[in-house]
């Protein structure tokens, strides 16, 4: 019933240009899928701040973050032994039931971790996962090798070319011809890029400013084929076929 | 310690265990934080504003991080009363066993007559909570409760459809708050409830705009905690009915205070976005602080800075 625990800080590292990787330790029993986010609450700021777990076990969760204000930079100054006050198992997470066993997981920018553990589980389950990673340049790069040695395909997508295609994940996706369903993560216009480009189902993981991460406040509302729903409840997964783009 | 302390309070009649009540539009429609502990421990709940019709609210972002505090324009997401009624009060009532006070808004007063009909044949809806201070609407809202003549009005027309208590919620965005709070004691309001949001605003200095999509907000959290008390201590000097304080409140003392300025109750609003556990941790440290200020029963100390 409890979802509020302290974690332990045990590494805060860079990973690439402005992105951190942290490892917190504590409670993890209410964490049940992969796309589940945590809120966390950081000193001097007011309300908490969601992440996606990227990965988690027993005791520890992953989390991977880009600084681009205040709490993200708070964030990056702490050190190992810190601790911190958490909202865990947030949010409903992907759902593993997919169309046939060649699912397309697909990660823009900070939008890749939850693929991570997406990954894990749907190799778990018998599928049989590609993994495209969209970046801005190479200095935003992280995690390909981490993917590679789960066992599955990484393509590569820089916009400026630096490293893999040049372009975005679309042009990555139109090569890729055999993919039964796909998972993607990342900015809006990624998201609506990808579900224009493929036919085949799949499911999005969605972003908005939160006021409390748990469906009390509305302050995350968004319009669907199905009525109003809570990114931070009912999402921040969704079907293909219920999201409306404006 | 903190043995045989009374926290009961009333409001018009109606009995509550302890003065906390979840503030409208920050608990949802209550159900939602049996995940984090059994809400039953709460005087009461003020659920979410329902108005006649559904409403999807403001556009996204609706919600701007503030210093103490935050903005936000959610502007009255609910599925209209009906459904309120049918699907939401029922999944409440499930986990929830005590007295409800139903927040209604509108945009007309034929609105908020329609909502207080159909809330006063709610066997657990024991007070009516006119909301005439929502800042995130345009033409209603808000525009009632800043002008003493429209506020009495709204007053008058929900009273004359209901025997329950009815409360009616002002805004702080005015410049005498005591001659609105005479107006609709005037007009037969059972209790009064202060304050909903201060108009604010935060700008974005990456892409220099507005944070908030609607641009501006209702600003609340600890920092409108002072505003709130002072315009509780200002009302309760110039009304006879009773007052539920709102504003800013996250701890025990902050309980203590607002009573001591002249609420019977109060509300709880922004503490349970940032701690959902808020409420149960400020009624469980109530009677240590009542303790260390020598306090016995909460209802002795209503308006005792006076
Ligand atoms: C469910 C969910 C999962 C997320 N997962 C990750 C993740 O794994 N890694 C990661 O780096 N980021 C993630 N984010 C985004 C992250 O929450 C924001 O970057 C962070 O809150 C910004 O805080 P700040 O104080 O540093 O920036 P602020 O100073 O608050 O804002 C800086 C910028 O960040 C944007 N922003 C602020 N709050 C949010 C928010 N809640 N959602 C989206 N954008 C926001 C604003 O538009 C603004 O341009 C996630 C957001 C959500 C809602
Ligand atoms: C996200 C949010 C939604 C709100 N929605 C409503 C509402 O529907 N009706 C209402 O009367 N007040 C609403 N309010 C105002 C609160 O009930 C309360 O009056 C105000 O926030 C001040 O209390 P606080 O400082 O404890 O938050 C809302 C406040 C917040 C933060
Ligand atoms: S952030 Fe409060 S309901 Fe989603």
């Amino acid at each position: 019933m409890n979802k509020r625990a302290k974690f332990k800080i045990i590494e805060n590292v860079k990973i690439a240009k402005d992105v951190f990787k942290m490892i917190l330790e504590g409670d993890t029993k209410d964490i049940k899928n992969a796309g589940q986010f945590i809120n966390i609450e950081l000193e001097s700021l007011y309300l908490r701040r969601p992440i996606s777990i990227c990965n988690y076990d027993d005791k520890t969760v992953t989390i991977i973050y880009k600084v681009v204000g205040k709490g993200t930079e708070i964030m990056a100054e702490l050190k190992a032994g810190a601790e911190l006050d958490v909202l865990t198992g947030l949010g409903n997470g992907f759902n593993l039931n997919c169309q046939g066993d060649k699912p397309l997981l697909i990660g823009g920018g900070v939008g890749t971790p939850p693929m991570y553990r997406l990954c894990k589980d749907l190799l778990a389950s018998g599928k049989k996962p590609t993994v495209i990673l969209g970046f801005g340049s190479k200095e935003d790069l992280f995690f390909e090798d981490e993917f590679k040695k789960l066992g599955v395909d990484v393509y590569v997508s820089t916009v400026d070319g630096s490293v893999g295609t040049k372009g975005f994940v679309t042009d990555v996706m139109k090569d890729l011809k055999d993919y039964t369903y796909f998972y993607a993560c990342g900015p809006m216009v990624m998201l609506k890029a990808i579900c224009g480009a493929t036919d085949v189902d799949g499911q999005v993981s969605l972003e908005e400013r939160m006021g409390c991460g748990f469906g009390a406040c509305m302050g995350c509302t968004i319009k669907t084929k199905d009525g109003y729903r809570r990114v931070c409840k009912e999402g921040p997964v969704f079907g293909k076929e219920s999201l409306i783009w404006e | 310690m903190g043995v045989n302390k009374d926290l009961s309070t009333e409001l018009s009649g109606v009995k509550l265990d302890n003065p906390v009540i979840p503030a409208s539009g920050t608990f949802g429609f209550g159900y939602e934080f049996t995940d984090f502990y059994d809400i039953n421990i709460l005087g009461s709940i003020s659920f979410k504003g329902t108005t006649k019709d559904a409403r999807y609210g403001n556009p996204l972002p609706r919600i701007a991080d503030c210093k103490s505090g935050l903005i936000n324009a959610i502007g009255l997401q609910n599925p209209g009363v009906d459904k309120v009624i049918s699907e939401e009060l029922p999944k409440l009532r499930k986990c929830f066993k005590k007295p409800l006070i139903a927040n209604i808004s509108g945009f007309a007063i034929d609105e908020y007559v329609h909502c207080c009909e159909l809330m006063d044949k709610e066997e657990q809806v024991e007070i009516i909570e006119v909301n005439i201070s929502c800042p995130n609407v345009h033409n209603g809202g808000m525009t009632f409760g800043t002008n003493p003549g429209a506020a009495a009005e709204v007053t008058r027309a929900v009273k004359a459809v209901t025997t329950k208590p009815v409360y009616v919620k002002l805004t702080p965005n005015v410049t005498n708050i005591v001659e609105i709070a005479k107006a609709v004691e005037a007009a037969g309001a059972d209790g009064i409830v202060l304050i909903n949001t201060l108009l604010g605003m935060r700008i974005n200095l990456k892409n220099k705009k507005p944070v908030i999509a609607n641009k501006m907000g209702g600003f609340s959290g600890p920092a409108i905690f002072p505003v709130a008390l002072r315009m509780v201590y200002q009302v309760y000097e110039a009304v006879k009915i009773p007052i539920i304080g709102v504003g800013g409140i996250e701890s025990a003392e902050d309980v203590i205070e607002m009573m001591l300025a002249g609420a019977s109750a109060v509300e709880v609003g922004a503490a349970n976005l940032k701690n959902p556990y808020a409420c149960k941790e400020i009624i469980e440290d109530l009677p240590r602080a009542m303790e260390k200020y020598g306090i016995d029963n909460l209802k002795d100390i209503i308006g005792a800075a006076h």
